[in-house]
């Protein structure tokens, strides 16, 4: 049973509170800074974010997943940012004797970071920040954004926060590439389900033509103390310009395990029949492995499956309107363990509240 | 009757001032046209190029944001530009999107 609870959409971050040294930095870097933008031009601070519930029925057994993730934005002057995204999660389930629903709320920091835009290709970043390994931790997490609402098996691969200090930018290298590229240090790495005092390094640097549409892409991660264990992974994705078609894949490998998945999403923009529901429907598909590695999933400080793992799902979201989508899927999952279904449907919607005046749009 | 014809000739003098006037007038006027003709093709040339260069703007933010943004998510509605101009920075942070990029598609969500 834990194991199903495992890798389900329940496999989130656990809370820590942020060290003192980074609440101080995020204050003196708001004191800093200096508004050099006119008045009625410069930007507001918002308060963004997401909210869901979903049904997660895991070999017969349903988690009701509800959740709130506000994000806040506090622009500072021209070149400063400081953000942060709180996870407000609880996960109710039936006790196995029967009875009401009922379980636990979480509450975690996910990030809470200051950003300063050096110059057009270094934005120099501090305080707790998604790590960036791969692309579903830092683009495609949040409920609004993801086309299937379960965690890819591999996402415990590579930390989820880390606590430090981050150099990264984007630039064009021609008219037909651009690159992106992140480094950091930290000092903390906050897993999907626990907290880790490790110092690591570790960096990830992508390309993206513009004219295909194409991003490639790897990241690698090296903790610097213990068995200096290392972790490396690939990413990439494709927009096709002919069809509203998103493929993404990403791979990863570690000592604890390595994995894949890929992930397709077709709008039915092009449907001939019931226009305007089509072109808010996309369905989905994503298939992918998990094996484990050299060590084993006791030590892993992450999330990650017991055994190899196979899964194949399929989902359907309709997208209401702007920031709003119901969702629904269907996946089996196939391992030594036991095979079983996994059914999934809810609601998620984003949310974008200003702090102050902003005129009209 | 002298003083009709002098009233005659005063009359007729004035009509051909006033006709003269008239013509200077209106020859001035004409000449006045042509120069605000002018003035106002420079505005509109002006006009004409700066909508191509929004239009150009505009096409070219649309293309950017789908290339960049519609990587991850779907195009949300337009917000006010104060508003915009925080989630692009923070878009610009999270996706690393280049500094040309954020600007024309900051000008494609606020037009």
């Amino acid at each position: 049973m834990l194991y199903l609870c495992r890798n389900t959409a329940s496999r989130r971050r656990q809370g820590t509170a942020l060290p003192g040294p980074v609440i101080l930095a995020l204050l003196l870097a708001s004191i800093c800074a200096v508004a050099q933008t006119p008045d009625n031009e410069r930007p507001v601070p918002i308060l963004s974010g997401s909210a869901g519930a979903f049904s997660f029925v895991t070999g017969g057994h349903n988690l009701i997943d509800t959740q709130i993730n506000p994000v806040l934005l506090v622009p500072l002057g021209d070149r400063w940012l400081v953000e942060a995204r709180t996870e407000f999660e609880g996960k109710f389930q039936r006790p196995p004797d029967g009875g009401p629903y009922g379980g636990p709320v979480a509450k975690h920091i996910d990030y809470a970071q200051v950003d300063y835009i050096a110059s057009p290709y270094v934005t120099i970043t501090a305080g707790r920040f998604l790590t960036p390994f791969g692309i579903f931790n830092e683009r495609l997490y949040p409920i609004w954004i993801r086309a299937l609402q379960p965690d890819p098996l591999i996402l415990g691969i590579g930390t989820a926060s880390s606590d430090g200090a981050m150099l990264r930018g984007g630039f064009s290298v021609n008219r037909a590439a651009n690159m992106n590229y992140a480094v950091y240090v930290s000092a903390t790495s906050i897993g999907i389900s626990s907290v880790d005092s490790e110092r690591h390094v570790g960096g990830r640097m992508g390309f993206f033509f513009p004219g295909p549409r194409l991003e490639v892409g790897g990241s690698w991660q090296k903790a610097l103390q213990a068995d200096r264990k290392s972790a490396f992974g690939f990413h990439m994705g494709w927009q096709p310009t002919k069809a509203p078609l998103n493929l993404r894949a990403e791979f990863a490998r570690s000592d604890y395990g390595s994995g894949y998945w890929v992930e397709g999403a077709y709008r039915l923009r092009q449907a001939s029949f019931w226009r305007k529901a089509m072109s808010r429907t996309e369905v989905v598909a994503r298939g992918q492995q998990f094996f484990t590695g050299a060590v084993g999933w006791q030590a892993s400080p992450w999330a990650l499956p017991w055994a190899n793992t196979r899964e194949a799902d399929f989902g359907v979201n309709y997208f209401v309107r702007d920031g709003l989508k119901v969702v629904g899927s269907y996946g089996r999952q196939f391992s030594p363990l036991g095979n079983f279904n996994q059914w999934n449907y809810g609601i998620a919607y984003r949310f974008l509240i200003p702090l102050g005046r902003v005129g009209a749009p | 009757m002298t003083m009709n014809n002098r009233s005659q000739s005063a009359i007729a003098l004035l009509f051909c001032i006033l006709a003269f006037g008239s013509y200077l007038f209106a020859g001035g006027s004409s000449t006045g046209t042509d120069a605000s003709g002018k003035d106002s093709a420079r505005e509109a040339t002006a006009a004409v190029e700066h909508v191509t260069d929004a239009d150009s703007m505009r096409l070219q933010g649309e293309q950017r944001f789908r290339a960049n943004c519609g990587r991850c998510h779907a195009a949300p509605q337009k917000f006010p530009p104060r508003m915009m101009k925080t989630v692009l920075r923070h878009m610009r942070v999270r996706a690393t999107i280049t500094d040309d990029d954020m600007r024309l598609v900051l000008f494609y969500m606020t037009q």
